[in-house]
């Protein structure tokens, strides 16, 4: 990130006063002045995230006795979600929708993010600021809007019958796969642009220059350079949208209905109404795992495509 | 034809898809504010006529001002919180050479890409593992996870972006660590550290799932909105208060923005400040 600024990174400290011992260690090493800076952070989210995840590795191999927790050891929940269709089913579903919502929003923001990295030349700053604003406010809105936009007496049901092309509501728009696919696409634009433009903008325009002279036309400038040279920021939009998506709970549960339910539904469930924390622990670590290596197929296809390629 | 002209050459297509796509980007939410000041308790066309009733009637709810209050606790104190942490840890990455830096700015991000579901699901499991009530407190632990990277990534194009050499000289003239980051340091990456602290609040203002896991009987302005949503007939009110929330958003995100604009997205080429 900042490597400019690393070779002569140790020369500040020799101007300081005479310190104590222990300052004089710090100053003295720089991954230890370093690391007791990042080390409130580090220790929170250590604590904030890995604590909560071992434990939650651990209920996955318990069973619920009543109110209580049986504590012996068990694979019944990985069993349960082997042998179950549902589980895996809502699993199955949860990485079909998201993976066409990822696909969707990453081709939709990339001309996006290519009209801002190569044709304004002006006012930059204030387009990105248009296009992620809408990101920074609270996405349970952002989803309650498209309930009001696709609901069964919504806008654009109620605008097609004020203006006499349907009969009736269309009943297909809310409550569906697809109402889904639009919504977490539309939520999750911010994600796949600033990836995309930070890539594009990268970008030696000197290479499309060189393309030209030697003759390529448009789209084969587009094809050999543009958009190789643009592939790290399609890989991480991806991954930025596709992940975080999978497990998603709002959007539905507000717009799924029983056909568009996934797997962070039924997690949620399990810790609520259903009142099987250790299988919700078990759903979860299932997710992640289905999750990472997903990602990591991904990669390795992509870091293949690139070597053939190049 | 020069090379030049097709870099700068405007592309017609592109632009038009360009605006249609900011157009799609905000008209679903703009209709949650038209339909707020529409006098019908059904949410569709035609519009009946103008009101403000909608409007009146949240400001005579006794449970709307107490989930507002813990809100704005919750992230009044995530955001201060977050933000001192983010200056220390952001100043750490782009200053010092740390062993192991880009799988741990990877860790610090890592929140931003997991389901929060499973951030939520896993306190919460450790939470009750521990005997700890769920309360406002439990709920700023969880906002906490998700503001730090917002703070960090917030102040890190900051603390790149200014001379290191200013720090040294302060260092050179005789000033301890101490006062060099609170005369030097932190006047230069204030901007970032104003910028981190408006965006931190938004987000944990507008933060559903994890206080969904993680409140106990005081909800946060978004539960509340979450329990209303049951009700036909308190959508009206529902779109008011998203209208008015959306709108506060908006305003201290862009304020922040714009505040820290010199040094955000990796200093914009083009638009120098």
């Amino acid at each position: 990130m900042s490597d400019q600024t690393l070779p002569n990174a140790d020369i500040p400290e020799r101007g300081a006063t005479r310190p104590g011992a222990i300052t004089r260690l710090l100053h003295k090493s720089e991954a230890l002045r370093g690391a007791s800076l990042l080390s409130p952070a580090l220790l929170f989210l250590g604590v904030a995230i890995l604590v909560p995840f071992g434990i939650l590795v651990v209920m996955s191999f318990w069973t619920p006795a009543g109110f209580d927790f049986d504590t012996t050891f068990t694979l019944d929940n990985y069993r349960e979600v082997m042998e179950r269709p549902i589980y895996g089913a809502l699993l199955e579903r949860s990485l079909w929708i998201s993976g066409i919502a990822t696909v969707a929003t990453v081709i939709l923001c990339y001309p996006m993010a290519y009209y801002v990295a190569f044709h304004v030349h002006r006012n930059k700053m204030m387009w990105i600021v248009l296009m992620t604003l809408p990101f920074w406010t609270s996405y349970l809105l952002r989803v309650f809007a498209w309930k009001v936009v696709l609901g069964y007496e919504g806008v654009i049901n109620s605008a097609l019958m004020t203006a006499g092309l349907i009969e009736a509501p269309l009943e297909f728009l809310l409550y569906s796969q697809e109402a889904v696919i639009i919504t977490l696409a539309h939520a999750w634009a911010a994600f796949a642009i600033l990836p995309l433009y930070v890539s594009l903008e990268k970008i030696d325009r000197s290479l499309l220059e060189a393309a030209t002279d030697l003759g390529d036309g448009p789209v084969m400038r587009f094809l050999r350079v543009t958009l190789p040279l643009s592939l790290p920021g399609v890989i991480s939009a991806s991954l930025l949208i596709f992940i975080p998506t999978t497990g998603d709970y709002i959007t539905p549960a507000l717009l799924g209905g029983p056909d568009g339910a996934m797997i962070g539904n039924l997690i949620q469930k399990q810790f609520g109404p259903i009142n099987d924390w250790p299988m919700g622990a078990t759903l979860s670590i299932v997710l992640m795992l289905l999750i990472a290596s997903i990602c990591a197929l991904f990669i390795l296809l992509i870091l293949f495509i690139r070597k053939r390629i190049a | 034809m020069s090379s030049d002209s097709y870099i700068k050459r405007k592309n017609r297509p592109l632009q038009v898809y360009a605006v249609i796509f900011l157009i799609v980007l905000y008209v679903p939410v703009l209709f949650l504010p038209l339909f707020s000041f529409n006098d019908s308790l059904y949410v569709r066309f035609p519009l009946k006529g103008f009101t403000w009733q909608w409007y009146g009637e949240l400001f005579e709810r006794e449970p709307v001002w107490s989930a507002l209050m813990n809100s704005i606790k919750i992230g009044a104190a995530v955001s201060v919180l977050s933000t001192a942490m983010g200056v220390f840890a952001a100043k750490a990455i782009t200053r010092y050479r740390i062993p192991g830096r880009g799988p741990l700015v990877g860790f610090i991000m890592l929140p931003l890409v997991v389901p929060l579901i499973i951030f939520g699901v896993a306190l919460l499991v450790l939470l009750s593992q521990l005997g700890v009530p769920l309360s406002l407190y439990t709920v700023a632990l969880g906002h906490m996870i998700i503001c730090l990277p917002f703070a960090v990534a917030t102040l890190i194009p900051r603390f790149e972006g200014f001379d290191k050499s200013i720090e040294e000289a302060s260092a050179d003239l005789g000033e301890n660590a101490w006062w060099t980051f609170w005369r030097v340091t932190l006047p230069m990456v204030l901007p970032g550290v104003i910028a981190s602290l408006m965006l931190t609040f938004t987000v944990s203002f507008d933060e559903f799932i994890l206080a969904f896991f993680l409140s106990g009987t005081q909800p946060t302005l978004p539960m509340y909105i979450w329990g209303q949503l049951r009700f036909p007939q308190e959508f009206p009110s529902i779109l008011a208060l998203a209208s008015m929330i959306i709108a506060m958003s908006f305003i201290v995100v862009f304020i922040g923005m714009w505040i820290n604009r010199g040094a955000s997205f990796g200093a914009v080429k083009g638009d120098e400040t």
